[in-house]
């Protein structure tokens, strides 16, 4: 078994007020020298079996066509090590 | 002779026995369909209501795109049946790309629950010809993810070819792009908007204003003349 | 607890010496000696958990039980109860064959920890209430007390609480119509929130808590059972919190709107096929709770397996999974033969559901956990048998002091234009000021029955779209009056709900409560609720409307520092056609506002004393119940027979308050003349009760007169619907822009 994360983002040209509204609470708090926050969201994907091009593939129709709305959102796919370490 | 109009039922959805309702207020014979049926049962035109359709938990309506009878709602849509979407079913609209552009979280982060004032900006489509173009009408809108985003070009074209349907007025309740509160495809037969004219039927009920009504009516009248 | 070996019934019997932590469970000395006489021996750790937690202070009501038994001694006879205490929730007649349910809960505590799913969850929690009487939920109400409006903690609670009522009532489709909105620094760091909800149903589909006829199956359906605020009823609803001990603060649950919608489609759908004999929702004590409320409300007994119950965390022990106080669940109990269509249903629904036990012959519930039994118990030794206390309580040392410092001795506006700013003041200070910000996080308009929301006296729903058949509902509840005389203080919230009822043009027909005070542990707070409760007791007994449940939330309180006592009162009414409700806003200029009702010089807990003077003392408004009967009776009347257009109630505020929102709501102003024998400051600020404003249109000014005449309610003309000022003749004037300005900038400008 292996970990496929999606990392799915809004585009960059989409305003994101959640990652705002973040950005704003920063200096409240303490936090300095941050220009930009943007939220997203990470999904974690538990595959059986091996994680190979095929697979891979599937996954990226996967998100391209579900986890993401390719319209207003991005997102990558990426094998996760520490799990496969794990194992 | 009346009409058909099939009303589907996603499991969250709200608003389905309210937009029943309106339709047989309106004088067309309302006709429940299920998330789980390819079936439309030959109905003339479908209704995708409010709600948040199985929880909403991906992105509003990306999950209801993928149910069994949204395949058959897409081929039809395609093939000139009219199907309306409002909020919910308007958000599952454009996931299912039978209209461009995309929903996101209203920018002040909160659901929001008005009278807002719109104007028609399109009378010509389906469910929009009993209402005058550049008429200004008063519709509850209810959401968390109402704001309507689409790249320049999009925006360009769908301004170009008048496919913005409807236009908030006076106020911008969630910060959609050029105040763009519903739109239409090209052929005119599938419209989506944000607020509810199913909840503007009935002068006593809700904000005790019939300016919703005219939706129902017009395809109605389209259906029945055809 | 029981990570050795398991602690089943025949282990607890040979081994009585075994310590068990009865202490950590909440339970007290003398309370667990009662249970290990009750059941012969030391219970098992499932038991203690089953024990503990059905005998904490929210789910026996040990403290208050004593008093609250006045609601039933003291109910008027009334024809249209059909349910009464005791139940989920009372059911109530409104004509046409319809019955309709109603109940207020608090989930104080929770949501004071996380705002968001403390909020959300409670009213999840009052919706199944409303589902397991067999009725369809229609509407939601929330009455709200947060602490100082500029308080910087209030603006990490407010949002949240009303975030996770839209976020969870919003996803379930249920229009919020009512509540209220008061911010008071006695709430800081203990914030109210209640939660109301009403249900609507034909007679003939009420539904009971009980588990008749042996051989039936108890079906467990929805969520997962997972290790949601474990002891949370018996730790976090029972004792106030402690920053020392942050161990006592167990996860809050987290809730799922979503689910909770499919369990409501999916348990009408089986009630309208006549498949269930009884239900219980799983809220407070989860599993402990409805296991033993049903056995013990049935003929027979029952028997479950444990193993069965579906789970999120294969790790739980039994105790944890009876405890367990995961959302979404809820118990039926199905004949044999119709279990497999139930769980058809609840497979179009895509809800889990699994028949955990069945019903039994005998009288004891029996739970099993990989085929040994770990609990044997009488169910109603758990469920009703719990403890009863008689509190010690005593009127404390200070009232007479507090009602000595009497606030009509504060000074008074001496100059027109003082008389001017202290109406701006008023009507923006934050708890009179427009609580639309708020309100416009719930949808009003789902279900497309909504006649009136809020900010209107009453939320209205209609219930049958042929006759137009209609329900109102109305919450109040003034902390600040109640602190300066308890017993008044409740009169006055129920007369402020039943004016509010009336003023819609609805008839009073039932009461629920959602009482909120603090230890009752202390002789001074225990008085309070004493004289809350008679208060209200006898006030329903006067106006004819009986209690048909309620709530108790104690131990609200910081250290010493107990919040006001808040009794929050609903009332019920019935309206035979809804196109005939009186809305708070002015329809029409040269329309003649009536007052109804005297006005005396009345002060005491007054906004204006707490706007102006930050003062609470002297004594609150007197009450007159059968003045308030006849001015209900006037309003409904005048409603019937269409002689008047608005009508708004005087409380909190007094006349100028009442007359800013009809004005504001109306988008139309007032010229009013201070009448005779009253002066200005008393006319505009008193908050005497049993009051209220009308509009009359002049078509219809002598038989309105006539009638008021005729019954013996004085009624003054004050003015004239006009304009787009509010003028007082001889004072001021201000303009709708400037009033709306300051009315509705507040609560934003504090919270967005």
């Amino acid at each position: 078994m292996a970990r496929v994360v999606v990392d799915v983002m809004l585009k960059p040209e989409i305003l994101d007020p959640q990652g705002q509204a973040v950005q704003r609470a920063l200096p409240r708090l303490g936090f300095e020298g941050i220009s930009d926050v943007r939220q997203g969201k990470r999904f974690e994907l538990e595959v059986d079996g091996p994680v190979d091009e095929a697979a891979l593939a599937r996954i990226n129709d996967l998100a391209e066509s579900f986890l993401a709305n390719t319209v207003i959102e991005d997102f990558t796919v990426r094998v996760e090590e520490v799990a496969e370490a794990a194992k | 002779m009346t009409a058909r109009i099939g009303v589907v039922t996603f499991p969250g959805s709200l608003d389905d026995r309210d937009t029943q309702r309106a339709i047989r207020v309106a004088g067309a014979e309302p006709v429940a369909l299920w998330h789980k049926d390819k079936d439309l049962k030959q109905v003339d035109a479908v209704v995708l209501c409010g709600g948040f359709s199985y929880g909403d938990y991906l992105r509003a309506g990306a999950i209801a795109r993928f149910s069994p009878v949204m395949d058959t709602v897409i081929d039809q849509a395609k093939a000139g049946l009219p199907v309306l979407g409002i909020c919910n079913g308007f958000q599952i609209l454009t996931e299912a790309h039978l209209l461009p552009g995309g929903m996101l979280g209203n920018d002040h982060l909160h659901f929001i629950c008005r009278d807002q004032k719109l104007r028609v900006e399109n009378a010509d489509t389906a469910w929009t010809t009993d209402y005058e173009a550049g008429q200004e009408i008063h519709i509850p809108l209810k959401n968390m993810d109402g704001r309507y985003v689409a790249d320049q070009r999009t925006l360009d074209e769908l301004e170009a070819e008048g496919r913005v349907a409807f236009r908030y007025v006076d106020f911008n309740p969630n910060g959609s792009l050029n105040d763009i509160a519903g739109i239409t495809n090209e052929a005119g037969n599938v419209v989506g908007l944000m607020p509810h004219p199913e909840h503007a039927v009935e002068s006593l009920i809700g904000t005790g204003r019939t300016d919703g009504l005219p939706f129902f009516t017009s395809i109605l009248k389209k259906l029945v003349n055809a | 607890m029981s990570k050795t070996p398991l602690d089943t019934v025949e282990h607890a019997a040979a081994t009585p010496d075994v310590e068990l932590p009865w202490a950590e469970l909440g339970l007290k000395k003398d309370e667990y000696e009662r249970v290990v006489e009750i059941l012969g021996r030391r219970p098992t750790g499932a038991e203690l958990a089953m024990y503990s937690v059905m005998w904490s202070e929210h789910c026996s009501y040990k403290s208050s039980k004593v008093h609250l038994r006045q609601f039933g001694e003291k109910a008027p006879e009334s024809d249209a109860m059909l349910v009464g205490i005791g139940e989920n929730a009372g059911v109530v007649d409104v004509g046409q064959g319809y019955a309709v349910t109603f109940k207020v809960e608090s989930h104080n505590h929770p949501s004071y920890v996380e705002p968001y799913q403390g909020a959300a969850t409670g009213v999840g929690g009052i919706v199944r209430d409303i589902i397991a009487m067999g009725a369809r939920p229609v509407a939601v109400v929330d009455p709200l007390r947060f602490g100082a409006a500029d308080h910087p903690d209030t603006k990490r609670v407010l949002p949240g609480v009303v975030a996770g009522i839209g976020g969870y009532g919003n996803c379930l489709g249920l229009p919020n119509i009512g509540g209220e909105v008061v911010f008071d620094a006695c709430y800081q760091g203990n914030p109210l929130v209640n939660a109301g909800a009403i249900g609507v149903m034909r007679h003939e589909d009420i539904h009971l808590a009980k588990a008749s006829g042996a051989g039936n199956k108890v079906i467990l359906y929805g969520a997962r059972t997972g290790g949601d605020g474990i002891g949370g009823a018996s730790i976090l609803a029972s004792e106030t919190f402690d920053d020392a001990k942050p161990s006592k603060r167990p996860a809050v649950q987290v809730g799922d709107p979503f689910q909770e919608k499919l369990l409501i489609e999916c348990t009408l759908e089986a009630f309208q096929e006549k498949l269930v004999v009884g239900i219980q929702d799983l809220g407070a004590a989860g599993l402990s709770c409805a296991t033993s409320e049903l056995a013990s409300n049935g003929s027979g007994g029952m028997r479950v397996t444990l193993d069965d119950v579906p789970l999120r965390d294969s790790t739980l022990s039994p105790e944890e999974i009876l405890m367990s106080e995961s959302q979404e669940r809820m118990c039926a109990v199905v004949e044999p033969e119709k279990v497999d269509r139930f769980l058809e249903i609840c497979d179009k629904w895509d809800v889990i559901a699994t028949v955990i036990g069945e019903v039994t012959d005998g009288d004891r519930l029996e739970i099993f956990w990989h085929g040994e039994k770990i609990v044997d118990v009488d169910p109603r030794t758990v469920a009703h048998d719990g403890p009863v206390y008689e509190r010690p309580y005593a009127r404390p040392s200070w009232q007479d002091e507090l009602q000595a410092d009497d606030a009509n001795k504060l000074p008074r506006p001496e100059t027109s234009e003082e008389l001017k700013d202290q109406v701006l003041k008023l009507v923006g200070s934050p708890n009179q000021a427009s609580k639309q910000w708020i309100t416009q996080q719930y949808d009003h308009f789902v279900q497309g029955n909504t006649v009136l929301a809020q900010p209107e006296d009453s939320g209205m729903i209609r219930v049958d779209e042929e006759s137009g058949l209609g329900v109102a509902i109305a919450t109040d509840g003034n902390g600040r009056y109640a602190k300066l005389d308890p017993y008044t203080g409740a009169q006055l919230a129920l007369a402020e709900a039943y004016r509010n009822v009336a003023t819609t043009g609805a008839k009073p027909l039932a009461v629920s409560d959602c009482l909120n005070f603090g230890s009752p542990e202390d002789p001074a707070v225990m008085w309070q609720f004493a004289e809350a409760v008679r208060g209200l007791a006898d006030g329903c007994q006067q106006l004819g409307t009986p209690v048909t449940g309620g709530n108790v939330s104690l131990y609200n309180q910081t250290g010493e520092a107990a919040i006001h006592p808040t009794p929050v009162v609903a009332v019920l009414g019935v309206i035979d056609d809804v196109a005939r409700r009186t809305p708070v806003a002015f329809q029409e200029d040269g329309q003649l506002l009536y007052l109804l009702g005297d006005t005396r010089e009345e002060f005491g807990g007054s906004a204006w004393s707490q706007v102006i003077h930050d003062h609470l003392g002297g004594l609150p408004p007197k009450v007159d119940l059968e003045r308030e009967r006849l001015l209900a009776e006037i309003l409904i009347s005048a409603s019937r027979d269409g002689m008047i257009d608005s009508a708004h109630d005087l409380s909190d505020g007094g006349l100028i308050q009442a007359v800013v929102e009809s004005a504001l709501l109306g988008g139309k102003g007032a010229r009013l003349v201070v009448p005779d024998g009253l002066d200005a400051f008393t006319f505009l600020f008193s908050e005497s009760a049993g009051r209220a404003i009308v509009a009359v249109p002049r078509s219809e000014e002598l038989r309105f007169n006539d009638m008021c005449g005729a019954r013996g309610l004085p009624a003054t003309r004050i003015g004239v619907v006009d304009g787009d000022t509010v003028e007082v003749q001889g004072e001021f004037s201000l303009s709708l822009a400037e009033l709306r300005e300051v009315h509705e900038r507040t609560i934003p400008a504090l919270l967005a």
